[in-house]
């Protein structure tokens, strides 16, 4: 199977839909002429033209608005946040208008765009551009929110996300843009709602979802290797839908849960996790459900400290320690 | 008179009333008999309706806000009446009258706003939230201007299948000093694409007066800096209305280009119904002005009976027979029963809806 980058995944995801359907085009800044500024669409306009591939000027609230309204008739538009943190200054565009057409016209229309971008810090940007929304998106009923953690998942989701008829956020990482993963040649699409056993384990469930799964992966394996502990690591993928059964079946099976997320705490996506949780395997427990997050600050901009805020290995499993006690 | 200026620096004055007749205009000259009956029609059906509604709510059967469209029918009568088979229209929450415009019943207006199953969003939505997307009726948008980056989208997805049509996005006075308004008039000249912004400019944001909310003289030489065309004219003649907003509809569809007009009407009432400031940041006097000089559905009224298109007694049985029509829709309305409970969670995912073989998976909804 062909080694890909997390960034050529969805290039590919972006270019079998193109060609697929007629109505699906991008839109964003720089993504056209520029090849994209994380080059995510790199090529892409060279290869299907103005049409589908569409320049925008810094204006958020008025592309999303625009691309909104244009799939009210049928387009598709694949609308790039060059950081979803710039989807901000388009609230009321993706989180009113985006979210609740449907609901307040009494389901007489949809809207299936996608809003795609890296949503992460831990790149030194400072606060503003380190925003991991995805709580805030699956906090309004209407939208859904997937945050793929390889680049398997990155196509599979996108390709997903482009067919379906509501509108979807795709959180993606600056930092995963670069690595590789084996992708298969063949057409495949990963479900939205179905999350994904990265390891098995006896011991403790650790559920993660976008980069910060793959660094529980990681300290799964060293909590193996130096402390003896077995543990599960279940990759969410998909945020809203939720695959609340994967989650529960593992708890139920090991009996301890830690919840990592790059989120901050207060109402971060693992706030619910847990909710669901101490609700609905409240008696399979035999632990308090733990959480690594972000530290619970805007994001520094210091590397080193920054590094230090975000979950890592070393916090990860610290946060595992506890859980285990 | 209706003015035009394109790249320059003079600003038009405000429009003078009743120094053309624009019902000899081709656009309205080419109107039957039976189409200005029609208009006129239309005209006081939005009236009336307003009326009912302003009971309804004083009477506590409608909640949250009532915005009445009372003083400035002939906008929405006159514009609607130009729509072609790929046009398609938004508004913000002053909704009604281009509801009703396009053909939306009385029935489903009101028993929206009674926040009855019956209505046209199942009550979902509200006052300030009709939708008709088999009238080409995009909404009925509560935040003010963020209905103008749809409408320039409904606009694009036009010209992107190659379709000849236009949009027409509706906002306030209020609107235009939205950051949105403004991108979108860039992006809508920038990418050519056939939208008509039309400023329904009642003279006040809620409360605050033109003069104390937006700079310069007039709204719509705003369109100057995005290299855009625009127009100034009145909005209580409905064949003013008619012919200016024709040429920019057709320019629209012809020539894939933006146009924004503004056109200057009044409110009757306050910005809704909870206003009851509305005789304090205006005078009576000015609302008495208005309605004695300008109010559009005499002033339709008065050309169709000096042309001879409308009778005194067929002005009566049509004013009657509306008066019927909006009583109808408020007990059909009362008599309709509110939604199920169940519906509470239908209409916000079109995956859930539409998934009558269960294949979809994972939980969409977090409720205990």
């Amino acid at each position: 199977m062909p080694l890909i980058t997390y960034r050529e995944a969805i290039k590919q995801a972006l270019d079998e839909e193109i060609q697929r359907d007629e109505n699906v085009c991008i839109m964003g800044e720089e993504v056209a002429q520029y090849n994209g500024a994380y080059k995510v669409t790199e090529g892409l306009w060279a290869k299907h033209g103005d049409k589908r591939l569409i320049d925008t000027p810094i204006s958020e609230a008025a592309f999303s608005g625009l691309a909104i309204g244009a799939s009210m008739l049928g387009i598709r538009p694949v609308i790039e946040m060059m950081f979803m943190s710039f989807s901000y200054v388009a609230i009321d565009q993706l989180f009113n208008n985006g979210s609740f057409c449907r609901y307040m016209s009494g389901g007489l229309m949809n809207v299936p765009i996608v809003v795609r971008g890296p949503a992460n810090g831990g790149t030194s940007v400072g606060a503003t551009h380190s925003h991991t929304p995805e709580n805030m998106v699956a906090n309004h009923p209407g939208l859904k929110v997937v945050c793929p953690s390889n680049a398997y998942d990155a196509k599979g989701l996108m390709k997903a996300a482009i067919r379906d008829n509501d509108p979807v956020f795709v959180m993606e990482n600056t930092l995963l843009y670069g690595e590789k993963w084996e992708v298969p040649d063949e057409e495949y699409i990963v479900e939205l709602g179905v999350a994904n056993i990265l390891k098995e384990g006896t011991d403790l469930t650790i559920v993660s979802h976008g980069r910060c799964a793959m660094l529980s992966l990681q300290a799964a394996k060293t909590l193996e290797e130096k402390h003896g502990i077995s543990a599960e690591v279940v990759d969410l993928r998909s945020i809203r839908p939720l695959d609340e059964e994967t989650i529960l079946n593992s708890v139920r099976k090991t009996h301890r849960a830690l919840l990592v997320e790059e989120n901050k705490p207060f109402c971060g996506v693992d706030a619910q996790i847990s909710h669901i949780i101490q609700l609905k395997a409240f008696d399979d427990l035999d632990a308090p459900i733990r959480r690594v997050s972000a530290i619970d600050a805007p994001n520094f901009y210091s590397k080193e400290l920054e590094d230090w805020q975000l979950p890592n290995e070393e916090r990860i499993i610290e946060g595992a320690l506890k859980a285990m006690a | 008179m209706a003015t035009t200026k394109k790249k320059t620096k003079a600003i038009a004055k405000k429009p003078k009333a009743k120094s053309k007749n624009f019902a000899t205009a081709p656009i309205n000259k080419s109107l039957s008999k039976d189409q200005k009956i029609d208009l006129y029609r239309m005209i006081v059906g939005i009236r009336r309706f307003e009326e009912r509604s302003l009971r309804a709510y004083n009477q506590g059967k409608i909640g949250g806000f009532l915005h009445l469209y009372i003083g400035q029918e002939a906008v929405a009568a006159g514009i609607v009446s130009l729509m072609e088979e790929n046009d398609h229209i938004i508004t913000a929450y002053r909704d009604h009258g281009h509801a009703l415009a396009v053909g939306m019943s009385m029935n489903e207006c009101m028993a929206e706003m009674y926040g009855k199953h019956t209505g046209c969003s199942k009550g979902k939505g509200g006052s300030m939230h009709f939708f008709a997307p088999d009238k080409n009726y995009w909404g009925g948008h509560g935040i003010v201007a963020g209905q103008t980056p749809l409408g320039a989208g409904l606009a694009f997805a036009l010209k992107y299948k190659g379709l000849k049509g236009c949009a027409m996005a509706f906002l306030g006075d209020g609107a235009v000093n939205q950051g949105s308004f403004m991108e979108t008039l860039n992006l809508a000249s920038l990418w050519n694409i056939p939208v008509v912004f039309v400023i329904e400019n009642n003279g006040y944001s809620m409360g605050t007066s033109l003069k104390r909310s937006s700079a310069g003289e007039n709204l719509a030489h705003r369109a100057d800096g995005f290299d855009m065309e625009w127009e100034v004219c009145n909005g209580h003649d409905v064949f003013e209305v008619r012919e200016v907003a024709n040429r920019a509809m057709t320019r629209a569809r012809e020539e894939h280009k933006p146009f924004l007009l503004e056109i200057r009407t009044y409110r009757y009432r306050g910005h809704s119904v909870a206003d009851a400031n509305h005789e304090k940041y205006r005078t009576k006097e000015e609302i008495e002005e208005y309605k004695r000089t300008k109010d559009p559905l005499n002033v339709v009224k008065q050309h169709l009976l000096s042309d001879g298109t409308l009778t005194e007694e067929l002005a009566k049985k049509i004013d009657q027979e509306k008066k019927d029509e909006a009583e109808a829709s408020a007990k059909f309305a009362d008599e309709s029963p509110v939604a199920p409970r169940s519906e509470i969670q239908t209409d916000v995912y079109w995956e859930v809806d539409n998934d009558s073989e269960g294949k979809l998976k994972g939980t969409y909804f977090f409720n205990d």
